[in-house]
């Protein structure tokens, strides 16, 4: 079945041919909206990098010029290409924005959602097509309109991308942008979300139980759940802050508010902790947003290259279950330091430790499966390998802040971000490259190049744990975060500040390792090695058995599914796998 | 192939995707106005001092407008229902009444603004103001999305009543769902802020 004749079968829809318009800019197809939103969010991906970049330098030198960059940025930001520390703020905030909201979320749930979860489910698009396209724009809306802040009046948002109150409603007018954007983005998310539900609920094929659903289609339900669910709560805090800086109102300004030596014309009676209730009651789930269908991906990646089952796949699911419930109930441990109370911290700190045993169980499935199995170390498993210690680091470091005492020292240090970049750029980024080298054959009919795919991943590899790891050091020496000399000010950091200069060498060396994959993406998209089945990488669940690329519309004849997810190297069958739809 | 589930139910979910969905949404809703009436409980409960709401808000005009509220979700459900009835000119006149009543709700709404203004009481004067003004405009622009919704049903989306009487009957169903639960935020809202 799966020869290259059904190739052709690519072109059978030529008889309702829509226009260009239609097919590529505002289309309807889940894949078509599932390649914007991942070469979008890809872009915003190499943005943000840039502006840490700008700011890594800043660290390292600081005071002197940026070279050649500097020049660009204006003498409202950078005079003589010298930083101010208000530009670095709204780096800063920028960066943190951008890599969230635009670039890690829209990839893994946006583009590879979008993608490849209909396409698993055996589904001819996502149930509501239109809804999927209005997301999309929404979503480019909204960043479109974080880009443009950094020309209003002061700049960008500059109070960080959690944008505590009270700082947030004295800030400049790039604020007010900032949440304007973030209603767009809140908007697309709430539309995708509720349109990734209703297809895994609906639109499976005939067959496909829940306990047959390939694992990354089970990430992106709880995931979907997550945004459902988390966002608004951001949105009715974005709402509050609005009418807080425009409309004059005190929700998060307390009374009695003194700014450099002058007392605030404010009503007062607000409370400050009320907006980082709500922000992280979202942001908390989105940490989870943002590595579940990560693992999700890692596991369809093992599973293929183990040829073995995933071990453990129903506790698994159960996990990942338990896992998004939970992640509703730990958003106050990111407040240890605000006063708010031994009772409620210890509350949080015992919820936080309870999350993190059903992602060591899932963790745990993953490394077991590799047990015994004959492992092909392809481009994408190398990233998918690399994924499970990266995110085991990124995990454990966690621990020490999930307590609140020792939460005390490390709390706004460099730990944290070494931290939680461990969970999101050497492990969630990983997952989503290996993703893309994983799904890319069946996107384009077309392989990756295999020696710069192997020549991206050891890069990125050293340099992600050059960057990433002495940002634990610094932490510990006790560095504060978010200061635009790199903490050269104080006694007790100067220890480990040679450190800076080495993080950004290992910065501008993962940047040019980033152009073996930016060049391997264009280039294979013309030039690769052609696949020469529907199948290349002989797996066993539902995408595979659409023609390449699939048409619109997806399947030739409706599939149907017999099996489970991972048949794998079963014994007695004809070969070392089984696709879903085989009959028994 | 075609998206399957668009109007009749799957077997094994007993639903269609509009229903799904729009409970889905729902339930989205239920948390952004969760997070609202949280910080009214969180404010309120910080505040020194807190305003009786009936000492700064009309009741009697509040009163009237929930009636108006609760009527046109009376009238929602015989849209529905006359659909179910094949009685397509008693649904233009019910869906009709549902627009009617919102407008006029609306229009007493602006009424009650307009006298605060007048009063010079902004949302910037009071925490309590504040709170009135965000989650009551708030309310209101779910309000105008209705009017949207319905208008469209009632005027230029009624022709799907020839072409696909069912899926228009759903469309109709998931629009009252959705005009319930804004009936529904007002029942909520009228006590918390007038009453209590």
């Amino acid at each position: 079945m799966d020869t290259v004749a059904t190739l052709d079968h690519s072109h059978a829809d030529h008889e309702h041919k829509a226009s260009w318009w239609r097919t590529y800019v505002f289309s309807v197809d889940h894949k078509v909206i599932g390649i914007q939103y991942a070469i979008t969010a890809l872009v915003f991906l190499l943005l943000g990098f840039i502006l840490m970049m700008i700011m890594r330098w800043q660290i390292a030198y600081p005071g002197q010029p940026i070279p050649w960059i500097g020049q660009f940025l204006g003498d409202a930001n950078a005079p003589g290409g010298i930083m101010l520390p208000e530009f670095y703020n709204q780096l800063g905030a920028m960066h943190g924005t951008i890599m969230v909201f635009l670039g890690v979320v829209p990839l893994a749930v946006g583009g590879f959602g979008n993608y490849v979860m209909p396409l698993q489910i055996g589904a001819p698009d996502m149930a509501f097509p239109r809804l999927n396209m209005a997301s999309y724009w929404s979503y480019f809306v909204g960043g479109v309109v974080m880009l443009l802040s950094f020309f209003a009046q002061g700049g960008a948002a500059n109070s960080g991308w959690t944008s505590y109150a009270p700082l947030s409603i004295i800030a400049t007018s790039g604020q007010t942008w900032w949440l304007f954007g973030m209603v767009f983005l809140i908007t697309s998310s709430l539309l995708g979300s509720v349109n990734f539900i209703v297809t895994i609920i609906q639109l499976r094929a005939p067959g496909l139980t829940f306990m047959r659903l390939p694992f990354f289609v089970w990430t992106q339900l709880v995931t979907g759940f997550l945004l459902l669910l988390a966002f608004p709560p951001l949105e009715s805090a974005a709402v509050l802050q609005l009418m807080d800086r425009l409309a004059g109102t005190s929700f998060f300004m307390p009374s009695g508010l003194v700014v450099s030596g002058e007392a605030l014309d404010v009503s007062g009676g607000g409370n400050p902790l009320l907006w980082q209730h709500l922000f992280w009651f979202l942001a908390h789930p989105e940490v989870y947003v943002l590595i579940l269908p990560a693992l999700g991906i890692t596991a369809e990646i093992i599973a293929n290259n183990t040829r073995k089952p995933l071990w453990g796949y129903r506790v698994m699911v159960y996990s990942l279950i338990f896992l998004g419930f939970m992640s509703f109930i730990v958003w106050a441990h990111h407040m240890f330091l605000t006063g708010m109370g031994t009772a409620i911290s210890a509350f949080f700190q015992t919820t936080t430790m309870i999350i993190s045993i059903p992602s060591v169980v899932i963790l745990s499935a993953l490394f077991i499966s590799l047990y015994g199995g004959s492992i092909r170390f392809t481009t994408p498993m190398l990233f998918a390998l690399a994924f499970m210690p990266m995110f085991g680091i990124g995990g454990l470091t966690g621990l020490p802040l999930a307590f609140s005492l020792p939460d005390l020292h490390l709390h706004d240090t460099y730990y944290v971000i070494g931290h939680f970049h461990y969970v999101v750029a050497p492990g969630t980024i990983f997952a989503l490259f290996g993703g893309i080298y994983y799904w890319f054959p069946k996107a384009t009919g077309r392989k990756m190049n295999d020696l710069l795919g192997r020549i991206h991943f050891w890069g990125t590899f050293v340099c992600m744990n050059g960057i990433f790891l002495p940002m634990l050091i610094q932490g510990l020496a006790g560095m504060n975060r978010r200061m635009y000399d790199g903490a050269a000010q104080y006694q007790h950091t100067q220890g480990v500040l040679v450190w800076n200069e080495t993080i950004f060498h290992f910065a501008v060396a993962m940047a040019v390792f980033q152009l073996f994959f930016i060049v391997n993406f264009f280039w294979s998209m013309k030039k690769g090695a052609k696949v020469t089945s529907d199948n290349p990488w002989k797996a066993t669940t539902l995408e595979w058995a659409t023609p390449t690329p699939p048409p619109h519309g997806n399947f030739v004849t409706p599939p149907e599914v017999h099996r489970g997810p991972y048949e794998y190297s079963v014994p007695g069958a004809v070969q070392d796998f089984t696709p879903q739809n085989e009959r028994r | 192939m075609e998206i399957p589930y668009t109007v009749e139910d799957r077997e094994d979910t007993g639903l269609n995707n509009v229903k799904l969905g729009i409970w889905l949404f729902l339930a989205s809703e239920v948390m952004l106005f969760g997070g609202l009436f949280s910080s009214y409980v969180l404010l309120r409960v910080g505040a020194e001092t807190w305003p009786v709401g009936a000492s700064i808000l009309s009741v009697p005009i509040a009163t009237f407008n929930t009636v108006v509220l609760i009527a046109s979700s009376v009238t929602m459900v015989m849209a529905w229902a006359s659909l179910k009835m094949n009685d397509f000119g008693k649904f233009k006149l019910y869906l009709g009444s549902t627009v009617g009543l919102a407008v006029l709700f609306l229009c007493v709404k602006a009424y009650e603004y307009a006298d605060k203004f007048s009063h010079d009481l902004y949302p910037a004067e009071s925490t309590f103001l504040a709170i009135y003004f965000t989650v009551t405009g708030l309310h209101a622009l779910h309000i105008v999305g209705g009017i949207v919704v319905n208008g469209y049903f009632v005027g230029p989306g009624s022709k799907m009543w020839k072409t696909a009487p069912e899926q228009f009957t759903n469309r109709i169903e998931a629009a009252g769902l959705y005009w319930h639960f804004v009936d529904l935020v007002w029942i909520f809202l009228f006590p918390v802020l007038y009453l209590l």
